[in-house]
């Protein structure tokens, strides 16, 4: 049995439904931070699947694969942005738990 | 063989993304989300990608999830202790993952010729090569915004990072 691009949709799309569930089911701010992660990985996924499907002239599409570069660095940038935003977070609250910063909640 | 190593990749990577969500220790969450990395990069290596399978061990394996772990440690995170499940919250959050489930596969089970096999490629692929060159011809422009914004993104953090600012 070969592999498809319909069974690299499925795994993406199940990696981004596990991320999902876990930013709407955990109330720790760095667990939902992971998962936040863990989805753009399986939009990364299924981009080079896309890109390795599309062969122009003998080689991949290399365009999805320059997609998937930026995406990796901005969310490195973003880690580390996110990640000084909690520390700072933490110093002024004590707390990392969702339910006990809700300041903002209407 | 591909489908072998393919199915193993991905249950591997579903696996322990789900230990990511299930286990209530911090620490043992980010290592599950470097090992659900490790298979990610596998699966981009089997999609003949190896520079962002490289870059995704290099970059997220070892320097974000390293970042996560110093900032778990930093702020002596313990295990959380069992708070009352919030079932209304916690059904909806699971109807709504599950929703989103089923709506993915009804979708992908109309990509038309999603069913036909990957072409083949070249026995020899310059990838790394092909990518640097796109990279710093047609994409010139966006690399180096990028690299101003991670510029941006330093300076940043080390503001944030500050205790006072004067």
């Amino acid at each position: 049995m070969e592999v498809t691009l319909d069974d690299y949709l499925l795994v993406s799309g199940l990696l981004f439904a596990i991320g999902f569930a876990g930013v709407l089911l955990r109330r720790n701010i760095i667990i939902i931070f992971m998962c936040l992660e863990m989805m753009l990985n399986a939009a990364n996924l299924s981009l080079v699947a896309f890109s390795r499907f599309r062969v122009v002239e003998g080689l991949p599409n290399y365009n999805g694969q320059m997609l998937v570069f930026f995406i990796i660095t901005v969310a490195a940038a973003e880690v580390a942005v996110g990640l000084a935003v909690i520390v700072a977070l933490y110093r002024a609250r004590g707390t990392t738990h969702v339910e006990d910063v809700s300041s903002l909640k209407f | 063989m591909a489908a072998i190593f393919f199915w193993l990749f991905s249950a591997l990577m579903l696996g322990f993304a789900c230990a990511v969500v299930f286990n209530r220790n911090p620490v043992a969450s980010a290592l599950s989300l470097v090992v659900s990395f490790g298979g990610l990069a596998a699966l981009f290596f089997m999609l003949d990608a190896y520079f962002i399978g490289t870059i995704q061990i290099l970059v997220y394996a070892g320097a974000v999830m390293v970042l996560f772990l110093f900032i778990i440690m930093l702020l002596d995170m313990k295990v959380e202790e069992r708070r009352r499940l919030n079932t209304g919250v916690t059904a909806g959050g699971l109807v709504v993952a599950a929703a989103f489930t089923a709506q993915i596969f009804s979708v992908v089970e109309q990509v038309p010729f999603g069913n036909r096999p990957f072409p083949t490629l070249p026995d020899r692929l310059d990838d790394v090569h092909n990518v640097g060159s796109l990279l710093f011809s047609q994409y010139n422009l966006p690399f180096q915004v990028v690299g101003v914004l991670l510029l941006v993104a330093t300076v940043g953090v080390v503001i944030l990072s500050k205790r006072e600012l004067k």
